[in-house]
C-alpha cells in the first residue's frame, strides 16, 4: 500500500532528538523466565487503587484475581503466574518519590498453572456487542500501556450522546531509546490490528488512524502487511519523527489537524486515542482470554550490557529484568523508568515492573549529564519556541518561582504536558518542568485543603443550626406544655395544636435544610473536567497522603453520624 | 542497587548563558573592527576600558551582594554590556566618562535590580543615556571617518587623550573632531536647507555617512549570523528596521526635500547595531513572539520621532528604554493562543 495522501498537520514547537532506538532493536523480543518473586502494587493505574482479595499464605494461580477494581476508574490485578502469596504489605514501588505502597507479594512456584475458571476466549469477537467487549477489557485489567496507565475500559465508554468519529492508535513512540511499541508492531502486528478492530467496534468509530513515526519503517511495513491489501476504514499513517509527536494531543493534531480543547479530553472532539500496546492487550484478552499479565519492556541504555526488548511478567523486580538481559555495565549512572525526556529516575532497582513500565533506561557514562549550574532566566524565549502546548514557559517559571499560582494558572499552567522540551533547550539550565510540577502539586494541595475546610465549615454550620433548632423546639414544647397545663380543663379545642406545630416545625426544618443545601459553597465550581481529573489523579498518586486523609475521613464520618 | 534520583528530562545538551553572550560578542567583532578602522584606536581603547571597568564593578557588586562571582562574571553579560556601551561612545571619550557610564550600567541598572535577568532596562543604554545627558559637550566630540580625517592620532596619542583629556601638540579640538551625519543633518535641516543641499557635504556617502554605512553593514553581517544560529529572534530586528523604514519612507515620500530617505535612517547612527544587538537584549525586551513585533516596531517609530522632532540627533537609546518600560504590559497582552484554546473566545 502506498502512502495515502492524508494531509498531515504539525504542532508548534517540539524537538528533533537523537533516537538511540537501534540500541535495543537488534534482537527479537525475548520472553523472560518466571522470576522468584512477583510484587504486584495495587495501584498501577490512574484512579482508585484495587482492593486486595488475597492474604498471606493463599495459593494463587496464573490469571487469578488478586485485587479487584474498586470504583469506575480502577483496574483489577491478576496473578501473573502461579505461586503462594507470602505477604500483602507496603513495598517500594516505581514512583518519582521513591515511596512504598501496598503490594501483593507472590513467591512463584515455576509451574505457571492457569486458574481453572480462566477467561474464555470470545469467539467471533468482531460481531459481539460493545458492552461484552468492554467488560472483557475491564475484567482483563487493561490500562493504557503507553505509560499513562489510564484504565482502558473507561476510554472505551464515551459518555452518552458523545459520538466517537475517529479512533487514533498511537504507535508514534516519540521518546528516544524506547522501542517496545516498535518491536511489538514488528512482531505482533496482527494482534495490534485485530485489537484495533475490536476497539473500533466498541467505539463505533467511523475511521481509524494508526500513527507511526517514520523512524520505524519495519514496524510500518509489518503493520501494513498485517492490515492487508483490502481497503478498510483503518489507515496506517507515517508521521514525521519529532518529539513529542507521541503526546496524545500532539498526535491528534498531526493526524487530524484538530486541537483537543484546552482543559478538555479528546472525546470532546469525537476522538479517542489508544496506544498500540494497549490494543494488542485488548486483542489477547478478547480473542485468547488472557488478562494483562505481561508486557513488552525495553531494557536499554549504555548502562546495560545487552540492550533489548523483553516480554516481562507484571510484578517482576526490575533488578531481575536487568540481570536477565545480561546485567549492568560498569558505567551505569542512572536508572530511569520511561524515556530520557519524561521518565523518572528510580532510586533503586528493587521495584517491580508495573503495567506502565514501557522502558528501563540504565544510562551509562556520558548519556545523562548533570545540567550545568542553573543561572537566572534571561527571557531568551527558546522555551517558548519549542513548547508544544504553546505556553510561555519563561513567564510560567517566573510565577511558579514566586509562588504566584493564580498568575501561573493565568498562563495556562495546567496545559503543560511536562514533555521537558523547555528544560532541554534552556541556556540557563533551569529545571523548568520541576517548577511546573511543583506549582501544580501546590495548587492541588491548596484545592484539597480548601475542600476540606469547606466541608468542615459546612458541618460546623449544620451543627450550630441543629443545636439552635433543638433548643428552640424544646422551648416551644415547654411553652406549650405550660400553656396546656394552665388551660387545664378548658376543653379539647386546642388539642390539635401540638400536632400542627409539629408539622410546621418539620416543614421548617425541611426548608432550612433545603436552603442550607442550596447555599453550599461549591469550591470546585471553576474547575474544568480535566483539572478535576488531574486533581483526582494526583491524589490517587499520592497514596501516602491519601492514607492519612482516610484516617481523617473516618473521624469525619463519626462526626457526621453525630450530626 | 541504588541510583541517584534526578528530575526529568534526563539528557540535556550542554548550553549556557555564556555561549549566548559569547556568540553576540563574536557577532559584534566585524562591526567593531570596522569602527576601529574608520574612527581609529579610540574605539578599541573605549572597548577595553569599558570591559575592564564593567568586569571589575560586576565582581565587586557580586561580592557585596554575596553572590558567587565566577559563574556570573563568566557569563559575559557584563562584557557584552560594556562592549555595546563603548561602541556608542565617541572615540576620544575620556576614561572617567566611560567609568561613570559603566557604573550606571552595571551597578545601578543591573546589579541593584538583582543582577543578570532581573534588570528591567537595558544596562548599556542606561549607562549611555546617563552620560549623554550629563556630558552633552563631550558626547558630541566625534571624529571624521578615516577618509576625511586630516590628522589621525596614533595609538599612544589616542591613549593620552583618553587619559588626560587634552590633545597632543598644537592640535585643536575643532580640527580633530567632526559632527556625525545625523547631527549634521539635524543642524542643517534646522537652518532650512534641503536634503539635496545637505547631502553635498563630503560627510555623506551612498546612503548615510561615509564610513558609518560601512560599519552598519558589518554590524548587519554579525546580526544575520545571530539570526541564522537563532541566538536572537527575528521579530525585533525585522519589526524595528521595518517600522523605521516605513515611517521614514512615508515622510520622505510626502516631501523628500525636508525628510531624509529610509536608507539614510537605517544606515545612520545606531539603527543597525540597535536592531540586531541592543533591542534584542532578551532580559529587557518583550518575550512573546507577537510582543516582540510590537516592541521592535515601537523602537523604530520612537527612534524616528526622536531623530526628527526630538532634541537629540539619534534616538535609539531613548527608544529602547521607553519600550523597555512597556515590555511587561506588551507581554501580558500578547500571550500566544495556548494549544487547544478557542481561536475566537466568546467575549
Amino acid at each position: 500500500m502506498s502512502d495515502r495522501a492524508l494531509h498531515l498537520s504539525h504542532f508548534h514547537g517540539g524537538l528533533k532528538l537523537e533516537g538511540h532506538k537501534t540500541l535495543s532493536t537488534g534482537e527479537a523480543i525475548l520472553d523472560m523466565r518466571i522470576p522468584r518473586w512477583i510484587v504486584l502494587p495495587v495501584q498501577q493505574h490512574i484512579g482508585d487503587s484495587a482492593e486486595v482479595l488475597v492474604k498471606a499464605g493463599d495459593r494463587v494461580r496464573k490469571g487469578q484475581l488478586v485485587a479487584r477494581a474498586a470504583g469506575y476508574v480502577s483496574a483489577p490485578i491478576h496473578a501473573s503466574t502461579s505461586g503462594t502469596v507470602i505477604a500483602v504489605e507496603e513495598r517500594p514501588v516505581p514512583h518519582p518519590s521513591g515511596m512504598n505502597a501496598l503490594c501483593v507479594v507472590i513467591e512463584t512456584d515455576g509451574r505457571d498453572d492457569w486458574i481453572s475458571d480462566r477467561l474464555e476466549p470470545l469467539e467471533d469477537y468482531l460481531n459481539l456487542d460493545g458492552v461484552t467487549l468492554r467488560n472483557r477489557v475491564r475484567e482483563a485489567g487493561i490500562v493504557g500501556l503507553g505509560g499513562a496507565a489510564f484504565p482502558a475500559s473507561v476510554k472505551l465508554n464515551p459518555p452518552p450522546g458523545r459520538e466517537i468519529e475517529t479512533l487514533i492508535i498511537n504507535g508514534a513512540e516519540c521518546e528516544p531509546y524506547i522501542t517496545c511499541d516498535d518491536m511489538l508492531m514488528r512482531e505482533h502486528a496482527h494482534d495490534v490490528i485485530e485489537g484495533t478492530r475490536i476497539v473500533q467496534r466498541v467505539l463505533q468509530a467511523k475511521r481509524c488512524l494508526i500513527g507511526i513515526e517514520d523512524n520505524k519503517p519495519k514496524a510500518i511495513e509489518a503493520m501494513r502487511t498485517a492490515l492487508g491489501e483490502e481497503t478498510s476504514d483503518i489507515e496506517i499513517v507515517k508521521v514525521p519523527t519529532r518529539y513529542p509527536t507521541g503526546g496524545e494531543k500532539q498526535l491528534i493534531k498531526v493526524l487530524t489537524g484538530r486541537e483537543v480543547p484546552s482543559n478538555g479530553l479528546p472525546g470532546d472532539i469525537g476522538i479517542v486515542c489508544h496506544n498500540v500496546g494497549t490494543v494488542a492487550a485488548v486483542y489477547r484478552a478478547v480473542a485468547q482470554g488472557i488478562p494483562l499479565l505481561s508486557r513488552v519492556v525495553t531494557v536499554t541504555g549504555l548502562g546495560v550490557r545487552h540492550p533489548r526488548n523483553v516480554e516481562v511478567l507484571i510484578g517482576t523486580p526490575i533488578s531481575e529484568v536487568v540481570a536477565f538481559t545480561g546485567g549492568y555495565d560498569d558505567g551505569v549512572e542512572r536508572l530511569i523508568m520511561g524515556g530520557p525526556m519524561m521518565g523518572f529516575a528510580l532510586g533503586s532497582d528493587e521495584v517491580p515492573v508495573i503495567k506502565a513500565t514501557n522502558c528501563i533506561l540504565a544510562a551509562g557514562r556520558g548519556e545523562v549529564d548533570e545540567p550545568g549550574p542553573a543561572m537566572p532566566c534571561i527571557r531568551c524565549g527558546e522555551c517558548q519556541r519549542v513548547c508544544p502546548a504553546v505556553l510561555l514557559p519563561q513567564q510560567l517559571y517566573w510565577h511558579a518561582r514566586a509562588r504566584d499560582f493564580d498568575k501561573a494558572q493565568d498562563f495556562a499552567l495546567f496545559d503543560c504536558i511536562e514533555c521537558g522540551c523547555c528544560s532541554y533547550v534552556c541556556p540557563s539550565n533551569i529545571p523548568l518542568v520541576q517548577y511546573y510540577r511543583f506549582a501544580k502539586t501546590e495548587i492541588w494541595e491548596q484545592e484539597r485543603e480548601k475542600r476540606k475546610a469547606d466541608v468542615a465549615r459546612q458541618r460546623h454550620e449544620f451543627r450550630q443550626e441543629r443545636i439552635e433548632r433543638e433548643e428552640r423546639e424544646k422551648a416551644e414544647r415547654l411553652a406549650k406544655k405550660k400553656a396546656a397545663l394552665a388551660k387545664g380543663n378548658k376543653g379539647d379545642k386546642d388539642q390539635e395544636d401540638p400536632k400542627k406545630a409539629a408539622i410546621k416545625a418539620a416543614l421548617e426544618r425541611a426548608k432550612a435544610k433545603k436552603a442550607a443545601a442550596g447555599t453550599m459553597p461549591k469550591n470546585t465550581e471553576n474547575l474544568t473536567e480535566a483539572q478535576k481529573k488531574q486533581i483526582d489523579e494526583a491524589e490517587a498518586r499520592r497514596r501516602k497522603a491519601r492514607a492519612d486523609r482516610e484516617a481523617g475521613d473516618t473521624d469525619n464520618n463519626e462526626e457526621e453520624k453525630d450530626a | 542497587m541504588r541510583f541517584p534520583t534526578v528530575s526529568s528530562p534526563h539528557s540535556t545538551p550542554a548550553k549556557s548563558v555564556s555561549r549566548v553572550m559569547g556568540a553576540v560578542i563574536l557577532a559584534l567583532l566585524p562591526g567593531s573592527a570596522a569602527a576601529t578602522w574608520f574612527f581609529g584606536w579610540g574605539v578599541l581603547i573605549n572597548i577595553v576600558l569599558a570591559v575592564t571597568f564593567a568586569v571589575a564593578l560586576e565582581a565587586l557588586m557580586l561580592a557585596l551582594r554575596k553572590r558567587p562571582i565566577k559563574p556570573f562574571v563568566m557569563d559575559y553579560s557584563a562584557v557584552l554590556t560594556a562592549w555595546l556601551f563603548a561602541l556608542a561612545m565617541p572615540p576620544l571619550t575620556e576614561w572617567w566618562i566611560t567609568f561613570i557610564g559603566i557604573f550606571f550600567a552595571i551597578v545601578v541598572a543591573k546589579q541593584l535590580y538583582g543582577g543578570l535577568g532581573y534588570n528591567p532596562f537595558n544596562p548599556a543604554m542606561v549607562g549611555y543615556v546617563v552620560v549623554l545627558i550629563s556630558f552633552p559637550k563631550e558626547m558630541t566630540l566625534w571624529l571624521p571617518p578615516e577618509m576625511l580625517a586630516e590628522t589621525r592620532l596614533d595609538f599612544l596619542q589616542t591613549l593620552s587623550v583618553v587619559f588626560t583629556g587634552s590633545l597632543p601638540g598644537a592640535l585643536s579640538w575643532d580640527a580633530v573632531t567632526m559632527a556625525t551625519p545625523l547631527d549634521l543633518m539635524k543642524t542643517e535641516l534646522g537652518l532650512n536647507r534641503t536634503i539635496e543641499e545637505i547631502r553635498q557635504n563630503p560627510l555623506f556617502g551612498d546612503f548615510s555617512g561615509r564610513g558609518w554605512e560601512w560599519i552598519a553593514n558589518w554590524y548587519a553581517i554579525g546580526g544575520f549570523w545571530l539570526l541564522f544560529r537563532r541566538t536572537i529572534a527575528w521579530q525585533i530586528p525585522v519589526s524595528m528596521l521595518g517600522s523605521l523604514a516605513i515611517i521614514s519612507g512615508l515622510f520622505w515620500w510626502t516631501d523628500p526635500d525636508v525628510h531624509a530617505s529610509p536608507m539614510f535612517h537605517i544606515f545612520s547612527g545606531g539603527a543597525i547595531i540597535g536592531a540586531f544587538f541592543i533591542a534584542t537584549d532578551p532580559v529587557s525586551a518583550s518575550t512573546t513572539p507577537r510582543g516582540r513585533l510590537i516592541y521592535g516596531a515601537g523602537i523604530g517609530v520612537l527612534t524616528y520621532v526622536i531623530r526628527t522632532w526630538g532634541g537629540y540627533p539619534d534616538g535609539i537609546a531613548f527608544a529602547v528604554l521607553l519600550m523597555n518600560m512597556a515590555a511587561p504590559t506588551i507581554d501580558y497582552y500578547t500571550k500566544p493562543r495556548v494549544f487547544g484554546e478557542d481561536r475566537h473566545p466568546p467575549s
